[in-house]
């Protein structure tokens, strides 16, 4: 293979550095200025992100007229210590390209919207500067040129994702909700810094091209724990099996939060991760492997769940668990695929933010309301919104000519051409996932948009302001459209990160994929059609066993608490009662011990000046007896 | 003079009999006068007694071919620290005997018996260290000074060569002595002084009684005229009763005691 | 005749009572007065062993420290004096602020 070389940045390029610095100024700007700002400091926020998005375009032109396809920049030295050299080094490549295209641009659009949804909120300001907060650390993980700036992203999402979710810290659910998505990250993210780790102690640096090219040179074990501690972080930030649980509580969070982060961009900073370091997950058929079954589980396992669920956020939410793990599949299935994920996270980024923001505008007419079986018949109060939600609903379940059709079937193609009896599992798995994705995706869309309405008494729908109708309709016509448009030159454009790859034939060929495929999921969305038709009971209701398992996460959160809260509370329980006992016994045993003795030789500090001369006197009285003793013999 | 007196003393000296002789009764006198200054009750009479034995102690130097020390002692030490010592005394007052009551528990026991152990230590370990020690030959060198060879110019000769810079250091100290005993001593006046003037202006200003002050005991509980005098054992003068005033005679329940202090019997 | 001893025994004698004396008296100025007599002791000392080594140096010793005392009683009464007026007492007991 030959070895990989960034080329230096030049012109336009050469300021990546304000990619990253036009959000962050914007939100220094909103958060430092405090009140002042209140009243212009949303449009500081929008404006920010539109020049940053304006900046990414022209120099994505710029790099597609580059014959090396890559930009690297060095800013600043961040840590010399020894042979280890970390620098706040950028890097503008295809893949960079992309993902600051989706970002600044989605990023936008909802920055947008947000400022009608958000219109009537208080800390709007705040808000806008933890977005714009978000967006930098966002494009610093994936403008990084090495692995430490893109964990210093990663954090930084991480931190903004947090502050986000819990922005209405007032409600205990939200607070709650952040601290858990915090908290499994933190986890997740040790897998992250372990990987660091091993980088510098195997190969000495954590650059991508070193490590990209000393990677061959690694142990079967080495790069086998390279791959998975990367794997474990991955999934810990794309909510992805056995991490999956935070993903769907952090709807507690601004819709506009859910769309931006939770569902077009932040999730997928796993998948750039994996994509970004093929080299070391191409090294292990293992960790292939292991990323294929991640994928594979999880996105069967969101569909499930989805299917279960009657909050409108909610199924969004396992949906976006699902999604993502179509893309894990793809960049597991490695070769050509892991294009394809890059383009399915593309495509899914427009659909998800259109749904999501569709959802938030159905919210916003129904008082806050997420129970889908409480709405019904909003298709004709809500002309617009229906349209695009519709759009990305054709989108997510894949029918031609939408753009799911072209980023889900080829990676559901490519699943079945993995060899032997694992490709008929993982294409099995990837099929099934789309009839379900089919079935949840319209009964939400049916249940929420047409059949009786089932509204609470209090509640009068409206459409949405244009300010937040105007992103929707740019989503939804990317979503019509984007998938088909973007799939051959993304794949083209995207060679230069991945290498040259053919497409991979299997057990079933490509229009035998996409006619079952296409049965599939007509199949489950006229089931779902059938079954919802005439809307659904508006309480809950006891359900069979596998309803009631799905509607209980299938289980992930008794997992979570048999496996980690019950023995971490004995734990603690156990740690206090040694405190209290042990540690704390003797600590105040020391002291009293120490404060007893001192009271008793305060005693002597009578302050009688006769008292110390008679004290100095028997000392002399004593060297002068010591001295003869000793002289004397 | 001295060094007269010195050459005489010198004379004494080479009689060893008689140095046995004048030590034997100034010793007693010293120790007696130390032990005076201990159990003195009148710091008067401390000090006194330790004038008496710095005067032995000044007869022991000159014995000792150390004649300039001796007068040293006598004029600076007897002469003016003790005199110092007396100036303060008198400051104060003489007033009172002091207490020999022992305040401290177990401070003069202890004290004593440290005494007494350390003394026997010293003494011991004098014995043991000089047993066998002899007076050098001729005594300390004198040098040629004005009346002749003499333990004063030696003396000098020593300070002024070998010695002149903690000479010189010294003179430092004891003006810093001087300067800071100032600095203690010195009391700064709080606001002006009053002169006779400004008293008597403000005797006779508004609001101020300018007659005389009471006589003590006098007025203490009340001005009244028809208060009467009383006699020195306490009864009433029946002349200092006004024939105008009615007597006005307490009823038996007013004279009683009112119970107010709780404690009475 | 006359061996250094005697002076030596009777300056050992003297530094003790004064000593003892320092520990013994309440009033400031006879305690001190116990100090200046302990300094003759040891000039006394000095002084006898100038005599015995046959050297002067003991005495200029002996000089300095008359000295050194003189400016010590300066000082000492002086704080003395301070003490006094603002306690109206010379007892050394009355001084206790170095109570613990």
């Amino acid at each position: 293979m030959e070895p990989i070389t960034y080329a230096q940045a030049t012109g336009l390029l050469s300021w990546t550095w304000l990619l990253i610095a036009l959000p962050a100024a914007g939100a220094a700007v909103l958060l430092l200025t405090g009140r002042r700002a209140d009243k212009w400091g949303h449009w500081v926020g929008v404006a920010t992100i539109g020049a940053a998005f304006a900046l990414a375009l022209g120099m994505f032109a710029s790099l597609a007229g580059l014959d090396d396809k890559s930009a690297a920049t060095d800013l600043f030295t961040i840590i010399s210590v020894g042979e280890v050299h970390i620098e706040a080094s950028l890097l503008f490549d295809p893949l960079s390209a992309v993902f600051c295209l989706l970002i600044t641009g989605v990023g936008f659009l909802i920055h947008l919207y947000a400022v009608g949804y958000m219109a009537h909120d208080e800390g709007r300001r705040k808000f806008f500067g933890y977005f714009n907060l978000f967006a930098a650390a966002m494009l610093v993980l994936v403008l990084g040129g090495n692995y430490f700036m893109t964990f210093i992203g990663w954090e930084g999402v991480g931190l903004a994702s947090y502050l986000l979710i819990s922005f209405w810290q007032m409600k205990p659910a939200a607070a709650t909700a952040g601290k858990k998505a915090f908290l499994t990250n933190r986890v997740a993210d040790v897998g992250f810094l372990l990987a660091m780790f091993l980088m510098v102690s195997t190969i000495g640096s954590l650059d991508f091209a070193n490590v990209f090219n000393g990677a061959e040179g690694l142990s079967d074990g080495t790069s086998l724990a390279l791959g998975l501690l990367l794997l474990a972080a991955a999934c810990g930030k794309s909510g992805q099996w056995p991490f999956q649980t935070w993903l769907p509580d952090a709807m507690e969070g601004p819709t506009p939060v859910s769309a931006l982060i939770h569902a077009a961009t932040m999730v997928t900073a796993g998948v750039y991760l994996i994509a970004r370091s093929h080299v070391i997950f191409s090294l292990n058929e293992n960790v292939q492997t292991a990323v294929v079954v991640v994928g594979a589980l999880t996105l069967l396992f969101g569909a499930i769940v989805g299917c279960a669920k009657d909050d409108i956020k909610r199924v969004l939410a396992w949906s976006t668990v699902s999604q993502i793990g179509y893309m894990f599949l793809a960049v597991g299935l490695g070769g050509a695929a892991f294009a394809l994920g890059i383009i399915h996270l593309l495509a899914h980024g427009f659909f998800k933010a259109g749904l999501f923001l569709g959802s938030g505008s159905v919210m916003h007419a129904m008082n806050d309301q997420t129970d889908i079986r409480r709405f019904g018949g909003l298709w004709k109060v809500m002309p617009l919104t229906y349209a695009t939600f519709a759009a990305g609903w054709l989108a997510i379940i894949g029918l031609f000519p939408f753009s799911g059709y072209f980023s889900k079937d080829p990676i559901i193609a490519a699943a079945f051409a993995r060899e032997g009896w694992q490709g008929w599992v993982t294409g099995g798995a990837a099929l099934l996932g789309a009839a379900l994705t089919a079935f949840y995706m319209t009964r939400l869309f049916i249940l929420t948009f047409h059949g009786p309405k089932r509204w609470t008494e209090d509640v009068h729908p409206h459409e949405s302001p244009a300010i937040m109708t105007g992103p929707l309709v740019l989503l939804g016509l990317g979503s019509l459209a984007a998938g088909g448009l973007m799939a051959t030159p993304v794949t083209d454009w995207l060679v230069p990160v991945f290498g040259e790859q053919h497409e991979a034939h299997g057990h079933l060929t490509h229009m035998q994929v996409t006619i079952a495929t296409t049965a599939v999921v007509v199949l489950g969305a006229v089931l779902a059609w059938f079954l919802f038709r005439n809307g659904t009971e508006e309480a809950p209701h006891a359900a069979a066993w596998p309803v009631r398992v799905a509607r209980a996460d299938l289980g992930g959160e008794a997992v979570n608490r048999g496996l980690f809260e019950r023995p971490g509370r004995l734990a603690a329980n156990a740690s206090v009662a040694v405190d209290g006992r042990g540690v704390d016994g003797v600590v105040n045993g020391l002291s009293a011990a120490v404060g007893g003795s001192s009271r008793r030789l305060l005693a002597l500090q009578t302050g009688f000046v006769r008292s110390y001369a008679l004290s100095i006197l028997s000392g002399a009285v004593i060297v002068v007896a010591a001295l003869m003793v000793v002289v004397i013999q | 003079m001295i060094v007269d007196l010195a050459q005489s003393v010198d004379l004494a000296q080479s009689a060893g009999v008689g140095e046995a002789i004048a030590f034997w009764i100034l010793a007693p006198i010293a120790l007696g006068g130390a032990i005076g200054l201990v159990l003195a009750r009148s710091a008067i009479h401390a000090a006194l007694m330790l004038a008496l034995t710095m005067i032995c102690l000044a007869v022991f130097y000159i014995m000792q071919s150390a004649p300039f020390l001796g007068f040293v002692q006598i004029m600076v030490y007897t002469g003016a620290i003790m005199m110092l010592f007396l100036f303060v005394l008198m400051l104060f007052g003489r007033d009172s005997r002091d207490s020999m009551f022992e305040t401290l528990r177990g401070q003069r026991f202890l004290a004593i018996c440290l005494g007494i152990g350390l003394a026997a230590l010293l003494a011991s370990g004098l014995a043991h260290a000089v047993a066998g020690l002899t007076i050098a030959e001729g005594g300390p060198p004198t040098a040629e000074g004005a009346g002749g060879d003499s333990n004063v110019a030696a003396v000098a000769e020593s300070l002024f060569t070998t010695y002149v810079f903690p000479f010189e250091v010294m003179s430092g100290v004891l003006t810093v002595a001087a300067v800071g005993a100032l600095m203690f001593a010195h009391v700064a006046r709080k606001g002006q002084a009053h002169g006779q003037k400004q008293a008597s202006r403000e005797r006779f200003a508004p609001g101020n009684y300018p007659g005389p002050l009471p006589g003590p005991g006098v007025f203490a509980t009340s001005d009244s005229t028809a208060t009467p005098a009383l006699l020195p054992d306490g009864t009433v003068e029946q002349q200092s009763l006004s024939e105008y005033v009615p007597p006005r005679q307490l009823t038996a329940a007013e004279t009683a005691p009112k119970q107010t202090e709780g404690r009475d019997e | 005749m006359m061996s250094p001893e005697h002076y030596l025994i009777l300056a050992a004698a003297l530094f003790t009572i004064g000593a003892v004396g320092v520990l013994v008296r309440r009033n400031a100025i006879v305690v001190f007065m116990c100090v200046e007599l302990m300094l003759n002791a040891g000039n006394l000392t000095l002084v006898t062993f100038a005599r015995t080594t046959g050297t002067i140096d003991g005495q200029v010793m002996a000089f300095f420290v008359m000295a050194v005392a003189a400016a010590e009683v300066v000082i000492g009464l002086a704080i003395i004096m301070a003490i006094y007026r603002s306690r109206r007492s010379a007892s050394v007991d009355d001084a206790n602020l170095l109570k613990a």
